[in-house]
């Protein structure tokens, strides 16, 4: 191992940096408004006295009052004890593809030409954010080989809204709410489309896994399936970067009982240009615009998930669509969608995702885009090789393959071994400015996480996060304590005490409520008692 | 392309440090690694795309050129509004909103991301203040989704399966309701009389029943006017156990009462208005504000962060209640929850801390003045009917132009001409209403704006 690949001697920024109401102090100012004109306050006269009693307010809002470069301090304090992808190597955070967010994207997302834009001004004063809207969807449709994009989803969780409220209505509109009302995905699907499906009036069969291959077991499947089912959501490859070879076989299985097929691609950085939505049947698709196409991730959003459909899907889509027209040379915003569900979002989406998705696809082209499915596979089969060497890690299933972008691995040896399993890692972890993600319930694979490298880290940053995990699996046997109590080297130490994220009592999600629970630090208020 | 490609986006192109991975590994070549895909789902050859724009210099040339074919509300004399507004956004808001550390990051852990996780406590916490609510969620895709997910909550709160809404609802929203509550939950809606803009209080008393789990109306509603009998509706709604449930911008509640103090349970919203740029409808985030009682909290399919201590005395914060969450478990979780808006509650927070109280107060005044100044200078120019609905205004009122003989369209497409953006053509969604527009004015529409406004339009009408 070289030294620019060792595990790094690191602090993170610790500045104890109080809650903002603890900064205040009454009189100071961050920021002016207008002056009212005298021909507006005479014209005006009393405006607010002459309102109802019952729509005055009657005490000022308790928010902070701060001299504006204290408001400043505290949020860029703030955003030091804050690692993202800019700083860290964020491969640990899996399924969710922190690629390079390129920094002139955000000068053409924050460009006033953008951001200056009212939702229904003038279409013709609007054509450039058009044009990229219209592009955009060209692209993904040549990206995908379906026939149709709405922008309009604001996330992933989003798009399968959009996807299964017109799986919905597509049901209703055949008369077959009674008898077509169930869904099957996976359990390695994102959470959010049996957690839909439950909320559009779907019953929801969840396919586990074949313990031994990773892919969804087929003959589970097969019996799943009948005239019942309505549609099929389904992720490939699953978060176990394992492609499901068979997914035709089970495309073709749903639509020979009527159903519909809807691909949820947030795993689709591995495969751009290798395979599409398309190839493998499937009648819906979305994709993260916020992971494959490089729009940053914002702490959890703005967002964006594009919904494609096939061609028999079209008219249920969400309004309004983006077209051109060749006459008068102009891109307009299309509401001649006659079955559509209607809006599921304010407007037309999160535009500033979509110029930059639209710029990040022109700077790479039909090549750039292979290349970078390439490299992110050779960046995690590269891992998957030294993890695989690792002992106290395991991968599950389908022992011997290659995988995709991404694998899911198991802390269970090493838990087992030295007692310090998925939870102690990652709050160690974090001292070595690395990060690997929870949330990966339910735990079929125990002790989970999930490492997906993207294409945009160096080999040496990969060795250099690959060393912190060996580090700490080695610590994990020579000094456990260290990872028991860790972090060490975070803006904060160990939250240990979960009572008070789960006991009602204890809860306080406001300022407010921790006020009116407590006292000083944690001291319940004796009204409490 | 003859040459290897080598993207500055994509270090590992290099071929001696591909070599050097693929010998690691035991495998001579990355096509290797696609055995897995049956050959007919593969690509056959390359995606029909554009030629990459490989210089940062041509890609900008080329982004900035397609860009510059707009023509920004933002840079003219803008009246427009109806749920997206040309509010002023602060320096330090756009500042914090892109810095890397929070533009960048996802859903690091409590430890590593401590700042995102008190960043957006602290935007909780603010919203709370001003809502006066004890609980805020973190923020949803946008005000429709938050409207959406509070008439859900009702609704599981009471156990009830209808919900009655406003009439008055802005349309779009109407939509995105009605949508998302489909096929569980039914949606009726109550009248508003035309003239005042008021709920009409025997409607929604004849459809109130024991099967309603809520009462939804909106103010400022979406025509601009202010709904006076707030106290009344909730109590109508509480006398029969259903939840009222109230949609606000919180731009309004330096000056007016937010709706807990007329009796909602709970309070929902854009907060658009609090330092996030318009971007063609682009920046949105919703919040649902409810009082500290489990089985509100209970409900929420939000992130919700709570304040926890560490081992070392510090401020320590973490997921409440996580088992609620679609994350935590699936099918059978709270609706659904996932990437949404959080930067933008992140930046509404800033807003907030900047704004303080008498910045809040001070918004509110310089809206319904400069509201009230455009709305009687209009009102002076002949053939002119405003307000055409409504008593009390916030921000917008509505324009009628019938007695002028010219239609918003025309009359919009002149004042653009001119360099102005008139009010939103109403024209459509509300056909009774005849040629009406929506105007809007922020605290940014100066006197001079405004009287530009009314000179261009008093010629224009009398042409």
């Amino acid at each position: 191992m070289s030294d620019k690949t060792k595990s790094r001697d690191f602090h993170q920024a610790r500045w104890n940096e109080p809650i903002i109401f603890d900064l205040s102090t009454p009189g100071e100012r961050g920021i002016l408004l207008p002056e009212m004109e005298p021909e507006i306050e005479t014209s005006a006269g009393d405006a607010l006295g002459e309102l109802p009693g019952d729509l005055k307010r009657l005490s000022p809002p308790g928010l902070p009052e701060m001299a504006q470069m204290r408001v400043l301090k505290h949020y860029l304090r703030l955003s030091q004890e804050n690692l993202g992808a800019d700083l860290n190597v964020d491969i640990g955070q899996g399924t969710c593809t922190m690629k390079y967010s390129p920094k002139i994207n955000e000068q053409f997302a924050a460009s006033p030409q953008l951001s200056g834009l009212h939702p229904v001004q003038d279409e013709n004063t609007v054509q450039g954010a058009l044009e990229i809207m219209y592009q955009l969807e060209q692209f993904l449709k040549a990206i995908s080989g379906m026939d149709r994009f709405s922008l309009q989803p604001g996330g992933g969780s989003h798009a399968i809204l959009a996807i299964v409220s017109m799986i919905r209505a597509w049901v209703d509109d055949r008369g077959l709410s009674d008898t077509k009302d169930e869904i099957i995905t996976t359990i390695f699907s994102h959470p959010s489309n049996c957690a839909v499906a439950r909320a559009k009036g779907f019953k929801v069969i969840n396919i586990y896994p074949d313990p031994k291959t990773g892919r969804p077991d087929l003959e589970a499947f097969k019996e799943a399936v009948s005239d019942r089912t309505a549609a099929l959501l389904i992720t490939n490859p699953e978060d176990t970067g394992i492609y499901n070879e068979n997914i035709k076989e089970l495309t073709d299985l749903v639509h020979s009982h009527g159903g519909l097929c809807s691909y949820d691609q947030a795993n689709a950085n591995g495969i751009l240009g290798i395979t599409r939505a398309v190839n493998a049947n499937f009648d819906f698709c979305f994709f993260n615009i916020h992971k494959t196409f490089s729009s940053p991730h914002g702490c959890g959003g703005p967002g964006c998930g594009v919904v494609g459909v096939k061609e028999h899907l079209i008219p249920y889509l969400p309004v309004p669509l983006t077209s051109f027209d060749e006459a008068s040379n102009r891109y307009y915003l299309d509401y001649d969608v006659p079955k559509t569900i209607g809006k599921i979002k304010d407007y037309y989406g999160v535009i500033p995702a979509m110029v930059r998705a639209y710029a990040w696809i022109r700077s790479l082209g039909a090549e750039g885009l292979l290349e970078a499915a390439r490299v992110a596979v050779l960046n995690n089969n590269y891992i998957l090789n030294r993890i695989r060497a690792m002992k106290g890690t395991e991968a599950p299933y389908a022992e011997g393959e290659h995988r995709v972008e991404q694998v899911r691995y198991s802390f269970q040896p090493l838990k087992e071994e030295t007692g310090c399993g998925f939870d102690e890692v990652q709050r160690r972890i974090c001292d070595f400015m690395c990060h690997i993600w929870s949330s990966h319930e339910p735990f079929v694979v125990p002790e989970p996480f999930t490492i997906e490298p993207t294409e945009s880290y160096s080999k040496q940053e990969i060795d250099e996060y690959l060393a912190a995990l060996e580090k700490i699996i080695e610590e994990a046997r020579a000094t456990p304590d260290v990872l028991k109590t860790a972090p060490h080297n975070s803006p904060i130490h160990h939250v240990a005490e979960h009572e008070y994220l789960d006991d009602p009592k204890l809860w306080a999600v406001t300022w407010r409520m921790y006020k009116n629970r407590f006292e000083g630090y944690f001291e319940p208020k004796k009204e409490q008692q | 392309m003859t040459r290897k490609f080598i993207h500055p986006y994509i270090p590992n192109s290099v071929p001696e440090v591909q070599q050097e991975m693929l010998q690691e590994i035991g495998v001579k070549a990355i096509d290797e690694f696609y055995e897995c895909i049956p050959v007919e789902q593969k690509v056959q050859g390359k995606l029909d795309l554009p030629d990459p724009l490989l210089s940062e210099a041509a890609l900008k040339r080329h982004v900035e050129g397609i860009l510059a074919r707009n023509q920004p509300a933002g840079n003219m004399i803008s009246f427009l509004g109806g749920g997206c507004w040309d509010h002023h956004v602060p320096a330090v808001c756009d500042e914090i909103a892109a810095r890397s550390e929070f533009l960048t990051a996802y859903a690091g852990e409590p430890y590593e991301d401590h700042g995102r996780f008190q960043a957006l406590f602290e935007y909780a916490s603010m919203m709370a203040e001003l809502l006066d609510v004890e609980v805020v969620n973190i923020p949803t895709y946008d005000g429709s989704q938050a409207a959406a997910t509070a008439l859900s909550m009702a609704c599981r709160i009471t156990g009830r399966p209808e919900v009655l809404v406003a009439a008055s609802t802005a349309p779009d929203r109407l939509s995105v309701i009605k949508g998302y509550l489909y096929p569980d939950i039914k949606v009726n809606l109550f009248d508003y009389d035309t003239d005042t803009g008021l709920t009409d209080l025997d409607d929604l008393s004849a459809r109130l029943s024991n099967q309603t789990a809520a009462v939804y109306f909106e103010n400022p509603a979406f025509l601009g006017y202010l709904e006076t009998r707030g106290r009344k509706i909730s109590a109508l709604a509480h006398e029969r156990g259903a939840l009222s449930v109230v949609w606000t911008d919180p731009a309004s509640l330096g000056v007016l009462s937010p709706p807990s103090a007329y009796g909602a349970d709970l309070t929902c919203g854009e907060i658009q208005p609090l330092g996030i740029h318009m971007f063609m409808g682009g920046g949105r985030a919703g919040f649902i504000g409810a009082p500290d009682d489990e089985r509100y909290i209970k409900e929420y399919p939000s992130r919700l962060f709570g304040i926890a201590p560490t081992t070392h005395r510090e401020w320590g914060f973490g997921d409440v209640a996580w088992e609620r969450t679609s994350f935590a478990s699936r099918e059978t979780s709270k609706e659904f929850v996932g990437t949404a808006s959080a930067l933008w509650g992140i930046t509404a927070g800033v807003y907030l801390a900047l704004m303080g109280p008498e910045g809040m107060r001070e918004l509110g005044e310089n809206c319904i003045k400069r509201t009230r100044y455009a709305l009687n200078k209009m009102a002076e120019l002949p053939g002119i009917k405003a307000p055409v609905i409504g008593t009390h205004f916030f921000k917008e009122f509505v324009v009628n132009f019938d007695g002028c003989g010219k239609t918003v369209a025309h009359i919009n497409a002149e004042l653009l001409s001119r360099g102005i953006m008139g009010g939103l053509d109403l024209s459509q969604n509300y056909p009774g209403m005849g040629q009406s527009a929506l105007y809007s004015l922020t605290e940014k529409r100066s006197r001079e704006d405004i009287d530009c406004l009314v000179n261009e339009l008093e010629k224009i009408l009398s042409t």
